[in-house]
């Protein structure tokens, strides 16, 4: 890949806070522009610490930050400007309104006031806070304020956004819509950085996702090809009612009740031929569906992976 | 870059500006009593006791002294807490994401500081009015040394605001320091009544340099040599500056 095309580039990233806790080892990754790129990993995994170094809340110890080609140690300032962040924690002023914080933001971004105001009031209209614009921060939901943190992180019009958990406390309506607007954002062409712990949200928004674990990279690749790395998945069949009776099939299952029997899949398993099977000794499949969602699955496994190898 | 550094810097002052006239009860207020009070009882009630000082009745003698704590006490008080509170809530971050050089975050701030020690400064004065004829001998050093002082003390709010860690950590200094110097830093004497040890040890207050070329600058009276109190004033803001710029430029308090 081009190094043109790469929206963020990190090599050989190094973090060690005093006095020797080394939260990151030794990191690269690369991103292209227009990605929409899901970083997960366990908490105390490295991923807000790989966030401050990129958006210049943590200093590095060692090692290669470019944004857009522009390199953290030369022009720290410019590579600031393409970046816009939705930290983890709220993290405004609460006695100022909604307005007062996203206009500010344009202005620390060298927005002139004008434009400010105008490109807050669309944002906090697009975002569902039109009105609370005059509203404290303080004041508003835990859902708005995390809206509010969308809103000035895009105030000035960056190239990446970097979103560290950006749903966590919300509530499933809420999350949907906040994922849509996302989506849209992305396809706008937004570099979009995740971090999340609902691993459905990375599976369903995330075109590439990078694992994270005890300061290290375990797993880079495209949403599709990890998933294909999962061993096992386990099913849930919902029947009509079955007599439950010694039953032989050439997979592994467990009967739950007289409508419920949980299968799991090998790699080589073929799921028609697991509902045939069934359906030959007289179970209906009505309904089936994932026992745990698919990513969190291969997360556990990765993550429980890496430390059986340490 | 040139021109988003300006706008930050106008954004900053805009929101300390704003950050003052909102709370000006805790901001404003305070100093102005304070000072009234101080005006009332030792420029009147007590002052007309005490016989004129260096050939200047005490209450014109104090007033210039008044003036300068004020401003010290507001210029460092505005800037640890609008630094500090900003730490505290993590507001910061907006600060330190964004592309401001930390000399134009450091300015902005110093702005908010220099604006409220120079408007409670200005309102005191005016408030004198009430207690006694005004005379200002030499306007460009009582204005010069007014910037320069909110400017120092601005800055020194500032480092410690990167260093505080709790609500605490910003009230030790102006307890246990500014306090002492300014009382101790002759405001309300001459250096000329003190006993030699004491004296002495007034000396190496640098509030006493301060103070002496402000009254100079009113009344034509000083205890120090004012040239070397500016220049003084001046090596300890260049100092506190790059000191502030440094621990700024490191993430000092600020960034892990």
């Amino acid at each position: 890949m081009n190094h043109s095309e790469m929206a963020l580039r990190i090599n050989d990233l190094n973090k060690i806070f005093p006095p020797d806790i080394e939260a990151l080892k030794s990191v690269s990754l690369e991103i292209e522009k227009g990605d929409f790129f899901g970083l997960l990993g366990p908490n105390g995994a490295g991923k807000s610490t790989l966030i401050g170094i990129i958006c210049g809340l943590v200093n590095k110890t060692r090692g290669e930050v470019k944004v857009h080609g522009i390199d953290l140690d030369t022009d720290p300032y410019l590579m600031r400007k393409q970046i816009g962040v939705v930290p983890q924690e709220f993290n405004f002023n609460i006695f100022e309104t909604c307005f007062q914080i996203v206009s500010n933001q344009g202005g620390f971004y060298g927005m002139e006031k004008s434009p400010a105001r105008e490109r807050s009031k669309t944002l906090l209209s697009l975002l569902g806070l039109e009105d609370k614009m005059h509203t404290p921060s303080g004041q508003l939901s835990g859902g708005m304020k995390r809206r509010l943190m969308i809103a000035r992180a895009l105030v000035h019009g960056p190239k990446v956004l970097v979103l560290d958990e950006p749903t966590a406390g919300v509530d499933i309506s809420l999350r949907r819509s906040m994922w849509d607007f996302m989506l849209k954002q992305n396809q706008e062409g937004l570099t979009i950085i995740l971090t999340t712990h609902y691993l459905e949200e990375a599976e369903s928004l995330c075109k590439k996702i990078a694992i994270i674990d005890e300061g290290n990279i375990i797993e880079n690749g495209t949403t599709q090809s990890l998933l294909q790395k999962l061993k096992k998945e386990t099913y849930v069949c919902y029947c009509e009612a079955f007599q439950p009776k010694e039953m032989t099939f050439p997979f592994d299952f467990r009967v739950i009740n007289q409508k419920i029997i949980e299968v799991d899949l090998k790699e080589s398993d073929i799921l028609g031929d697991v509902l045939s099977t069934l359906s030959s000794s007289g179970i209906k499949v009505k309904r089936i569906k994932n026992k745990v969602n698919r990513l969190e699955e291969l997360f556990v496994n990765l993550v429980e992976g890496s430390k059986t190898h340490d | 870059m040139i021109k988003t550094q300006w706008v930050g810097f106008l954004t900053i002052f805009k929101k300390e500006t704003s950050r003052l006239f909102r709370i000006w009860t805790q901001t404003l207020l305070p100093s102005l009593i304070t000072i009234t009070l101080y005006f009332l009882i030792f420029g009147n009630f007590i002052g007309k006791q005490i016989k004129d000082m260096e050939g200047f009745s005490y209450i014109n003698f104090i007033i210039p002294g008044l003036i300068m704590m004020a401003i010290i006490q507001n210029s460092y008080a505005n800037v640890v807490g609008s630094v500090f509170g900003a730490k505290f809530q993590k507001s910061i971050e907006e600060l330190l994401v964004s592309p401001l050089y930390p000399s134009t975050i450091l300015v902005g701030y110093l702005s908010g500081g220099v604006l409220r020690g120079v408007l409670v400064g200005i309102l005191i004065t005016l408030i004198s009015l009430f207690f006694a004829p005004l005379s200002i001998e030499k306007p460009f050093l009582v204005f010069g040394t007014m910037f320069l002082t909110a400017i120092l003390f601005s800055l020194l709010g500032f480092i410690n605001a990167l260093y505080a860690k709790s609500f605490d950590d910003i009230s030790i200094v102006p307890t246990f320091v500014l306090i002492p110097l300014t009382y101790l830093g002759g405001v309300f004497y001459s250096l000329s009544f003190l006993p030699p040890f004491w004296k002495n040890l007034s000396m190496i207050n640098p509030i006493l340099y301060i103070v002496n070329t402000f009254r100079f600058g009113f009344i034509n009276y000083t205890d120090v040599p004012v040239f070397s109190a500016v220049i003084f004033l001046s090596v300890l803001i260049i100092v506190l500056w790059f000191t502030s710029l440094t621990l700024m430029k490191k993430g000092f308090g600020l960034r892990l």
